[in-house]
């Protein structure tokens, strides 16, 4: 063992790192490639698939949404292992304003979207103060117990759940609300990691107290990224919720708890590419894998072991760093 | 009325502490959360069942083989999975959850599910305190909860091991220039915890049947206890299994059983408002607080 693996950047990574990137049209492709590569296959090639795998791109998106949310609270140590409660909450919110008051998912969608971030946002406030897992276990608990709720109280549909909702207009049209939301979440969140405002944000889940001996206050900034997050999340369950008609008990299941978790590790982690790659790898096999029945639970919980453990960067930093720099081995005897 | 309630609210918070006991004691040495616990605590209750059903073994050794099998667990997770992400407890806590998820859901698919699956009591019977009926087994589980109470303060207090196991807890830089194998000690205090939760398997499960729910619920009920007490604090678990205990039978007695799940739930709130890092917790109180 001789020998070492030497990464260097490209030639054309470190020229597009500079102004010269306006200068020539292969940097302004190199780095363009990447971001148009979501862009075009979920706009373009979406659409022509069949009826039944655009459904299943539907629900892909969904998840990727939800694992995108938990990667943003991620970003800020937040590690949250209850997005149903997000996803509930905001079916819940979208299926009784639809339910009750006969809205319109025009006006349902957005009232969610904001509403239930603000809603999640108060409910966690107590635990911003905690570090660590703390935040995990009340996460955890929470839209369980919410569950049990519903179905003590027996309000909103009980174990019944609120059947009967408006749907969409048609198939395509879901289809490019959903797609246009998870790029709109991709590019948007990516470039708020991507500001001095991320900056802060990565240094809470570094060194909180050194954030803090700065003079920024950190629950606001905590509390700021739990809405982001749980928006998104919000966000993902008002639409499940009108694409099934349907607002229930199953919101707060623990399969949109684990599943997102699942797609950001597998994926990598404080990316967002990453959670989306994870989730368009996961949920497509899953559907495939429908026959296994419970077995997919146990894939999922093996995936996220293996890649926690043993690839905790996950595919999209790989990939990443596949296609910016080159490998090569050196004799270092 | 009154009598009754009081006893079965001591039943009810002796269940609580034994389900919390194990999880607390592993994330107060070692500062691993396992959140793998619901999913040993009924690993334990369907080995009980194939070793008594299937193998035909004696209850009595049954029982002892699967705690036994639930601490080899533990220290199988610690050192395969733990190990190696140690000191990240985000990674721990995910692969725990992970790994606790694969076991549940291998359970099911292997269709563990239905009212078959229900282990038998030590002794059948009951007596009577008063005008109250209480099984001889919901006595049992109230014996056991003080009895391993008290089994771990002489542990932890009068022993080696306790002291190690201590000192980690306490510092573990400075215990490890005393000569303490911290990683030695960590996969103990897993091997402990998840026998703990076999112990508490074994006891509280002929009350009811085994299912794959019963493990979420055991993870839920054993970090709602470990949240209200304060996490790796002994006094706050104990604390907190007799004020949940208590609340939730006094619920379900005089208000209605559907409100019992919640009762858990407001405390929580309450706690994380008032004293965030749990009613017992000053040791750790400056680290867990920001």
């Amino acid at each position: 063992m001789n020998r070492r693996k030497e990464r260097i950047d490209r030639g054309v990574k470190a020229r597009s790192a500079d102004i010269f990137a306006l200068t020539s049209y292969r940097e302004m492709l190199y780095l363009m490639i990447p971001g148009a590569i979501p862009v075009v296959g979920l706009l373009c090639f979406a659409p022509m698939l069949s009826s039944y795998w655009r459904e299943v791109i539907i629900s892909t998106a969904i998840y990727a949404l939800l694992a995108m949310s938990w990667d943003m609270l991620m970003c800020a140590g937040l590690l949250s292992l209850g997005q149903s409660l997000f996803f509930g909450i905001g079916s819940y919110l979208a299926g009784s304003l639809n339910y009750y008051g006969g809205l319109p998912p025009v006006l349902t969608l957005p009232i969610a979207t904001i509403g239930g971030g603000l809603l999640c946002t108060v409910l966690l406030l107590p635990v911003l103060r905690l570090r660590g897992i703390y935040f995990a276990m009340v996460t955890l608990v929470v839209p369980l117990m919410l569950a049990r709720l519903v179905e003590a109280t027996r309000i909103l549909g009980g174990t019944e759940g609120l059947t009967g909702l408006t749907p969409f207009p048609n198939q395509l049209t879901a289809l490019f609300i959903i797609q246009l939301a998870l790029l709109a979440t991709l590019f948007g969140f990516r470039r708020i990691m991507g500001s001095d405002y991320g900056l802060v944000i990565k240094g809470i889940s570094d060194n909180d107290r050194s954030v803090m001996s700065a003079g920024l206050n950190i629950y606001w900034y905590k509390a700021q990224v739990l809405f982001l997050g749980a928006s998104v999340g919000c966000f993902a369950g008002a639409f499940g919720t009108h694409m099934d008609m349907f607002a229930g008990m199953p919101g707060f299941a623990l399969d949109y708890s684990i599943m997102p978790v699942a797609a950001a590790v597998v994926g990598g982690t404080g990316t967002f590419a990453g959670p989306l790659i994870g989730a368009f790898i996961l949920v497509p096999m899953s559907e495939m894998l429908r026959a296994l029945g419970a077995l997919r639970m146990v894939f999922y919980g093996l995936f996220l072991v293996i890649f926690v453990v043993g690839m905790p960067e996950g595919i999209f930093a790989f990939i990443q760093r596949k296609y910016q720099q080159m490998e090569r081995w050196v004799d270092v005897s | 009325m009154l009598l009754g309630t009081l006893i079965y609210g001591f039943v009810n918070s002796a269940i609580l502490a034994l389900l919390a006991m194990g999880f607390n004691l592993t994330f107060g040495i070692s500062g691993v959360a396992n959140f793998a616990y619901g999913a040993v605590y009924i690993f334990s209750g369907f080995s009980v069942w194939i070793l008594l059903n299937t193998l035909g073994i004696p209850y009595l050794v049954a029982v002892l083989i699967a705690i036994l099998l639930a601490a080899l667990m533990g220290l199988a997770i610690y050192y395969g999975v733990i190990l190696r992400i140690k000191g990240m407890p985000l990674s721990e806590v995910m692969a725990t959850f992970g790994l606790g998820l694969a076991i549940m859901e291998l359970f099911r698919y292997f269709n563990f599910v239905g009212f078959r699956y229900t282990l038998p009591v030590f002794f059948d019977g009951s007596f009577s305190i008063g005008d109250v009926y209480i099984d001889y087994q919901r006595m049992i589980i109230g014996l056991i909860a003080v009895g391993l109470t008290l089994c771990l303060y002489l542990f932890a207090n009068h022993t080696r091991t306790g002291l190690a196991f201590r000192a980690i807890a306490q510092d573990e830089r400075t215990a490890l220039t005393f000569g303490i194998d911290a990683d030695l000690v960590g996969a103990l205090s897993m091997a402990l915890g998840c026998a703990l939760a076999a112990i508490a398997a074994v006891v509280i499960l002929p009350l009811g049947t085994i299912a794959v729910e019963g493990g979420y619920e055991v993870l839920i009920n054993a970090l709602a206890v470990c949240i209200v007490g304060g996490l790796g604090s002994t006094v706050g678990i104990l604390v907190a299994s007799v004020l949940i205990g208590y609340s939730q039978t006094f619920t379900a007695n005089y208000l209605e059983p559907h409100w019992m799940m919640l009762v858990s739930l407001i405390a929580i709130a309450i706690v994380l408002v008032v004293k965030p890092s749990g009613l017992f917790s000053h040791q750790k109180e400056l680290e867990e607080r920001i």
